[in-house]
């Protein structure tokens, strides 16, 4: 029979406004084995702590349950407790009469009589609890980042200066990310490529960087200090150790029909090219569905021309196996499909371009050689229209478009509308906008330059209709202002499209069970005291990935992910969860469900021998890998015959639960 | 294939053409068009007002008489259309008006937004196909620049009617083509004719009836054709001296099909 103490929290008025704890108390006194209770305004502080500890002395007590906050705020808390007064930390229950009592309760009554039953729960569960010893699992030393665009060359920067290996896997040819499709950035208005390339450079002559360029995550398994993770490496046709860069095969590629992804599709490129002079690894790549040779056998020109043999049409993808410790997710965002805005004319007129677009416009590398011309005809435009928001703040129930502020989109707009006004000073540029957002050090200083020196003709209100007459644009919008129609006949349209999770991210979540919001941006643990790191353990988050953020926010946030995975790589092992599943091979008849549906690959299968009243022989049974088992359940509720059992929530003691609360 | 048809008073009147013309275009391609004995008028304007039902009663009785036949119910004006689909997903989705409106009419079975109401355009894309559309015409209206005016009642609210993209909709621009004549897109063919505004401000509906024949007529077309008797009326008699043809579309089905009469 265990000798069990209570003790019931008042957390302030937040149980004790609702829950009657004194009676709680008290009405706990006549559960069986209870041989201690008690209330105390703050459980969890130093002296609730200290009257636990003196009770365990005094009583004996072999268990604790206390009546206090969800056991996400505090279960820790007394545990530890329990420990420094000699109990094993697994002897100690939580009833949750806040989160799950007082806060959804409004009447007294009620609060109490509830927080009577979810105690007597926990005595009675308690009951059935046994001591507990958690084993340790060893930790790889080294990370996995997912991405390298700026959040995640900087989240590998700082990991690899610690001393840790760092793989860097990026899905296109080249690192670099959107920073490096940027012409110039906010509110400095320093060159993109200058402050980025760099940092790509670093990266790469980094002796503890690995860059593994055009590949993506192929599957993962394992947990926190142990993940094994497959990467496919896609063919990209050529030997990388061998091609020097020196371009000679994507200027004799004859095909010129590929559209430039790097210059957001403006413009053609060969079958095999590199996407940008500064790209890390400076290494081609073909694109087999424009090359000339995987179309028809003939052509081979590149192949010819490459001195260094570096061509190889054979290529095939090639799968990496590779155990890590931490990974991070920093697969960032693209812009959203303008195309399913033709309210702004997108599809009709090749004027009407999206702001990533025009970035690559004004681009000294871009389509146009950094001149500022219409994609229509190349002639310099003398009116241009900047619309705001376009995607971003769109009501719940609005037919497309996101409910959230994408952010950045105030600034870069502001940023455009500056630098033509000032290259460009015939150019009379109109911003529509709904609300000028630039809270950050140094932006609103920057947004009110582009209006009162440079002369910006910002409107507020939304733009209604983008109408194609001819080789103008007709804006039709609203000034909210002045309370009237606004009619401009513009010769370029610039859309501040808003930003989404890369399509990347849906399926990564999937596979690293990390959760994400209904937008697909990733989930922290925390919103305020845990932003980068996951729900899941050893899960990391860094950049757009988790939530749309400008260039300084992405490096801070890439920073602190590599805190997290530094301090983790740091530790020799970690302690396992104790709570554990384990198999009763007396029950168990080997079927594999609970082998199908664990999704740690923690449960095998062996033979072995069985010596029971009913049965001698060998038998085929599950067995759990203790390090590997996270504690999920899946297991124990898919078992038919009942064998599975996760420890700590044994089938009986949550029966125990359930008889108590329907007592 | 056997479906509801709801012409409504207007095509009885006014736009005969639209009526007599959709149905002898479904006869050609083999869809029986069954109207509803004593149908009464939509309510002409879709009532946004939640406190009275009175206004519904009307629609609701069609959509009811449609649910007892098992018929999805096919619609040609546009403005009948939009009153009977919005009226529909009120029954279907607004508690209130539905507990209202069967207290009222006391059916035998209460009536819950079932019928599926379906346009004319919609029956002819989803039901039909256009290629087979394309396969049934016999006379193919070669060297007609056609312009699309779709109007707003077809198109908005979006997400209620369902008909299109109202930004960008395709589907008469693939009727034109199935017919064999070549599509004009301009930019004002999902705004607004005017409406009943010719009523209070004439000179309010003729700007925007010459606003959108002149963007039509900029773009080359020979004609403008649209599903709504009101939008025809505003296209012709407002649109000043840019004003192009107008015509039913159901008219140039027929023409196409060869089973168009003299009315």
């Amino acid at each position: 029979m265990q000798k069990i103490g209570v003790f019931v929290c008042w957390c302030g008025s937040n149980i004790a406004a609702t829950v009657d704890v004194k009676a709680v108390a008290e009405a706990l006194k006549d559960e069986a084995g209870v041989v201690f209770s008690t209330d105390y305004q703050y459980m969890c502080s130093e002296n609730g702590q200290a009257m636990i500890r003196q009770a365990i002395k005094d009583y004996g007590l072999t268990g604790i349950v206390v009546c206090s906050c969800s056991p996400r705020m505090h279960e820790a808390t007394f545990r530890k407790t329990a420990v420094s007064a000699g109990l094993n930390p697994y002897m100690v229950e939580i009833a949750n009469i806040r989160e799950q009592c007082s806060w959804i309760h409004k009447d007294m009554a009620e609060g109490t009589e509830k927080a009577i039953v979810l105690a007597r729960a926990a005595v009675a569960k308690l009951h059935r609890n046994a001591p507990l010893t958690a084993g340790t699992s060893p930790v790889t030393k080294r990370a996995l980042v997912i991405g390298g665009g700026i959040a995640g060359i900087q989240t590998a920067l700082d990991v690899a200066d610690a001393g840790f290996e760092v793989d860097i896997v990026e899905k296109s040819p080249t690192i670099g990310g959107r920073m490096a499709q940027l012409d110039k950035t906010f509110p400095t208005l320093d060159c993109s490529a200058c402050i980025l390339t760099p940092k790509m450079v670093e990266a790469a002559q980094h002796e503890k960087i690995n860059i593994i360029s055009y590949a993506e995550l192929e599957s993962l398994s394992g947990f926190v200090g142990n993940f094994t993770a497959t990467i496919r490496k896609k063919a990209r046709y050529i030997d990388e150790d061998k091609c020097s860069g020196c371009g000679v095969c994507t200027e004799k590629c004859p095909s010129r029909k590929g559209l430039d992804d790097f210059n957001m599709r403006l413009n053609k490129r060969g079958a095999v090219y590199i996407p940008f002079a500064q790209a890390i690894p400076n290494v081609a790549v073909i694109d087999a569905d424009q090359c000339i040779h995987f179309r028809t056998g003939k052509c081979g020109l590149c192949q010819k021309n490459c001195s260094a043999g570096a061509i190889d049409f054979e290529q095939k993808d090639q799968l990496i196996e590779r155990q890590y410790g931490a990974i991070v997710v920093a697969t960032g965002f693209k812009p959203i499909d303008a195309s399913q805005f033709n309210e702004y004319a997108y599809n009709d007129s090749p004027d009407v371009v999206t702001s990533l677009e025009f970035e690559r416009i004004m681009n000294a590398a871009g389509p146009t050689k950094g001149q500022l011309v219409r994609p229509s005809d190349l002639e310099h435009p003398h009116e241009i229209v900047f619309i705001q928001c376009v995607g971003s703040r769109c009501s719940e129930d609005a037919e497309k478009g996101k409910p959230y502020c994408s952010k950045i989109c105030c600034m870069y707009t502001a940023k455009h509308a500056m630098l033509v006004r000032e290259k460009y000073p015939d150019v009379n540029v109109h911003v529509f906008y709904i609300d000028a957002r630039t809270p950050g050090k140094n932006f609103d200083e920057f947004y009110r330059r582009a209006v009162e020196q440079y002369g910006v003709d910002y409107i507020k209100g939304m733009v209604g209709k983008v109408s194609v007459e001819g080789k103008k644009l007709h804006v039709q919008g609203s000034d909210l202002l002045n309370g009237e129609q606004v009619h401009i006949n513009a010769d370029m349209v610039v859309l501040a499209t808003a930003i989404e999770p890369d399509p990347t991210a849906r399926s990564l979540g999937t596979m690293l069970t990390a959760s994400m919001d209904t937008n697909d941006f990733f989930t922290e643990a925390h919103p305020k005291l845990r932003p980068v790191e996951s729900p899941t353990a050893g899960v990391f988050l860094s950049g757009v990935a988790q939530g749309p953020k400008d260039i300084p926010e992405t490096v801070a946030q890439a920073g602190a992910a590599a805190a997290k995975v530094i301090g983790l790589l740091a530790k020799n092992e970690l302690t396992c969860n104790a709570c554990v599943a384990h198999a009763n091979e007396a029950v168990c008849n080997g079927c594999s469900q609970c082998e199908r549906v664990c999704p740690y690959g923690a449960i095998t299968y062996e033979d072995r021998e069985i010596r029971t009243p009913e049965f001698r022989g060998v038998r085929r049974i599950a067995t759990v890998n203790e390090a590997v088992c996270q504690g999920c359940g899946a297991c124990t509720v898919t078992c038919p015959s009942g064998a599975m059992d996760l420890k700590g929530f044994t089938n009986r003691q949550i029966m125990s639960e359930v008889d108590a609360i329907c007592r | 294939m056997t479906y509801g048809y709801y012409p409504g008073c207007t095509l009885k009147t006014k736009a005969k053409e639209l009526d007599v013309y959709g149905r002898l275009a479904a006869q050609k391609l083999g869809i029986l068009l069954e109207e509803p004995e004593n149908w009464q008028c939509c309510g002409g304007v879709y009532p946004q007002g939640e406190d009275e039902i009175a206004t519904k009663l009307s629609s609701v009785r069609t959509l009811a008489a449609a649910k007892e036949k098992g018929q999805d119910l096919v619609t040609l004006c546009s403005a009948c259309h939009h009153v009977l689909k919005r009226v529909n997903l009120d029954m279907k989705n607004n508690e209130t008006i539905r507990q209202r409106a069967n207290n009222y009419l006391k059916l035998d079975t209460p009536y819950g937004g079932e019928t599926e109401v379906i346009h004319y355009l919609e029956l002819l894309r989803d039901k039909v196909g256009f290629d087979n559309l394309k396969n049934a015409v016999v006379k193919p209206l070669k060297d007609l620049r056609i312009a699309p005016y779709y109007g707003c009642l077809l198109l908005r609210p979006g997400k209620e009617m369902g008909f299109d993209d109202p930004e960008d909709p395709t589907v008469m621009e693939d009727f034109i083509r199935a017919l064999g004549a070549t599509p004009v897109k301009y930019s004002q063919r999902n705004e607004c004719c005017g409406g009943y505004v010719t009523l209070e401000n004439k000179d309010a509906a003729k700007r925007r009836a010459s606003t959108v024949a002149s963007s039509a007529a900029d773009a080359g077309a020979d004609l403008l054709i649209t599903a709504c008797p009101l939008c025809l009326y505003n296209l012709e008699a407002n649109a000043g001296p840019s004003a192009l043809p107008v015509k039913y579309f159901t008219e140039l089905l027929a023409e196409a099909l060869g089973v168009k009469e003299e009315l």
